[in-house]
């Protein structure tokens, strides 16, 4: 299947592609596979009862990457998908999924998709997830991620979700779950714009001696729009955890963060720590007092908060 | 005749309050002469900061005109004022998440900038850039090295004319012979520009071609550095280097 060149531009802004991946690859396209690559350590198979796919990952599989990048440009079309990711014992991998909807035409497009990754002892995967809209139409972009993370002894996995523009309405659930040692990094990107509405949802639960978790949101509500950070962490171990969400108010934007902590040991060490407010005064007048106009001082100062 | 970069004719600078209007600077008038250097120092609470704050535009005059370049600025926003030539380091510099020290040279250089040049400012100001191009001016930074990197980033600028304001501050006493050594520096290569520092260090006010004093809000003394310091010389006005390393901050390497 060939890819138009709107397509093209969303897998530019998704995944960074300009061109086919290396390494093992699966791309969809408006509900069809558009091309996809397995390799000796990585097998990308087609589900047979639901609408997606099983990614196996082998054991000690080294240095090689999964990109699994969806692209939606038709109007009115609605999908739900399931990609489960094993990744074998001791594997150092690098997933790049991501969603980018271009919707022109006036019924809704939405793209839900439901990742589960079931992380071998001592596996080390890097997780990186951006969504995208664009197009004039007046039917909505809407992007449901649901992620579930199981992960096994001294497993570490970092998963950085971005998502700056054109993403008309989200919720994205995320869960884990931590056996001992297991390490779980979460960095996570927000920019909403108009009446764009936001809401992602942390439980990560640390039930194994030395779990630790770090969640970490940075976010921007612009215009009218709404966004809920909702993080837990649960320690029913010795374990420690860390969430923040970091946010900046523009406009009307609104931001509801919903901190959630519960220790359910006495050696849980649980911090949570939440700021919202809009761009301190005093650092547009430093940037001004570099030439910078107030806009261009305004868009530094985003920029560089969502870096 | 003389050019002056900068002239303050019969500023005044009042605030609102609860029990009535409270009038901080008081019918100020003072020049900054062009190719020289100027050294404001008084008492805290005189007033020094807001005249900074109203050179760069960031208060606006309650009563009275600021000329740069002979041109009437009074009215002129602060990035109006910053692109005609004026740059002004702050006594507490701003924290930024997410902006690197490299970011906020190149801001100041008003162009992009090689890495290797923005290097140059930050060894300027005794800073060893290769450890600090690429961190983020946020909490992570301590007093003296975010005043350091406040320095750097004036310099970067190039302007006609540079205000510093106590850049002494929190620097401690092995790095400000560094910073004497900027100004000196600044000072050898003043042709066509002018500097206007805020500072109570006798070793810049030894280095100014003039010294105004401010006290509560009003100018007390001004004059050639040769006729004010003897009359400063003991006062209070004049803090010696002791001062710095009780001060706040002052012990860092
Ligand atoms: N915007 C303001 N509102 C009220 N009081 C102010 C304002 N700006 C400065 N002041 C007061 O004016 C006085 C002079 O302050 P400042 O210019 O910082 O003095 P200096 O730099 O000489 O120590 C202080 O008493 C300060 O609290
Ligand atoms: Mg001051």
């Amino acid at each position: 299947m060939k890819l138009d060149e709107i397509q093209k531009r969303l897998l530019r802004e998704i995944a960074d592609l300009h061109a086919v991946p290396e390494g093992a690859y699966n791309i969809r396209s408006n509900s069809q596979m558009a091309g996809r690559r397995s390799t000796a350590n990585i097998e990308i198979t087609s589900k047979t009862d639901v609408s997606g796919m099983d990614i196996r990952i082998a054991p000690f599989t080294k240095n090689e990457s999964v990109h699994i990048p969806v692209v939606l440009t038709q109007t009115g079309l609605k999908e739900v998908v399931y990609n489960d990711f094993f990744v074998g014992e001791g594997a150092d991998v690098l997933i790049v999924a991501g969603c980018g909807i271009d919707n022109c035409g006036n019924q809704d497009a939405e793209h839900d998709g439901v990742h589960r990754f079931y992380v071998g002892k001592n596996a080390h995967v890097k997780y990186v997830e951006k969504h995208y809209g664009s197009g004039e139409g007046a039917g909505k972009r809407i992007l449901n991620p649901g992620t579930e993370v199981y992960q096994d002894e001294g497993s570490t996995v970092e998963m950085e979700m971005v998502q700056i523009k054109g993403v008309d309405d989200t919720v994205r659930t995320t869960t884990a779950e931590l056996k001992a040692g297991a390490k779980l990094l979460v960095r996570e990107r927000l920019m909403t714009h108009g009446e764009q509405r936001a809401i992602s949802t942390y439980v990560v639960e640390l039930n194994g001696a030395g779990a630790t978790a770090d969640v970490v949101s940075r976010s921007v509500a612009r215009d009218s729009s709404y966004q809920k950070f909702d993080a837990k962490i649960v320690g029913n171990a010795p374990c420690s955890g860390h969430t923040e969400c970091d946010s900046i108010i523009m406009d009307n934007g609104r931001i509801l963060a919903v901190p959630g902590l519960e220790a359910n040991d006495l050696d849980a060490a649980l911090v949570h720590e939440a700021a919202i407010g809009k761009i301190a005064g005093e650092q547009l007048t430093k940037l001004m007092t570099l030439g910078l106009t107030e806009a261009e001082a305004e868009e530094q100062i985003i920029n560089g908060f969502l870096q | 005749m003389r050019n002056d970069m900068l002239e303050l004719k019969n500023v005044s600078f009042q605030v609102a309050e609860d029990r009535g209007d409270k009038e901080i600077i008081r019918g100020v008038s003072l020049a900054v002469p062009e190719s020289k250097l100027v050294v404001i120092t008084g008492p805290n609470g005189g007033g020094k900061s807001t005249l900074a704050r109203l050179i760069a535009g960031i208060e606006k005059p309650t009563e009275g005109r600021i000329l740069f370049q002979g041109e009437d600025i009074t009215e002129k926003s602060i990035t109006d004022r910053a692109r005609l030539g004026i740059a002004y380091a702050f006594q507490q510099p701003v924290r930024f998440k997410g902006i690197k020290v490299l970011d906020l040279i190149r801001i100041a250089a008003g162009k992009h900038l090689a890495a290797a040049g923005a290097c140059e400012y930050l060894s300027a100001v005794g800073l060893c850039a290769r450890d600090y191009i690429d961190r983020e001016v946020n909490a992570s930074l301590s007093g003296g090295e975010l005043k350091r990197i406040e320095i750097a980033t004036v310099l970067a600028r190039g302007a006609a004319l540079s205000v510093f304001d106590e850049p002494e501050a929190g620097i401690d006493l092995w790095s400000f012979q560094n910073l004497i050594e900027v100004f000196e520096n600044m000072r050898r290569t003043i042709q066509n520009s002018s500097i206007l520092i805020i500072s109570h260090q006798e070793r810049i006010l030894n280095i100014a071609d003039e010294i105004v004093v401010l006290k509560d809000g009003r100018v007390e003394k001004q004059g050639p550095r040769d006729k004010i310091l003897p009359q400063l010389m003991g006062t209070a006005s004049a803090v010696s280097e002791c001062h710095m390393i009780s001060g706040k901050g002052g012990a860092q390497a």
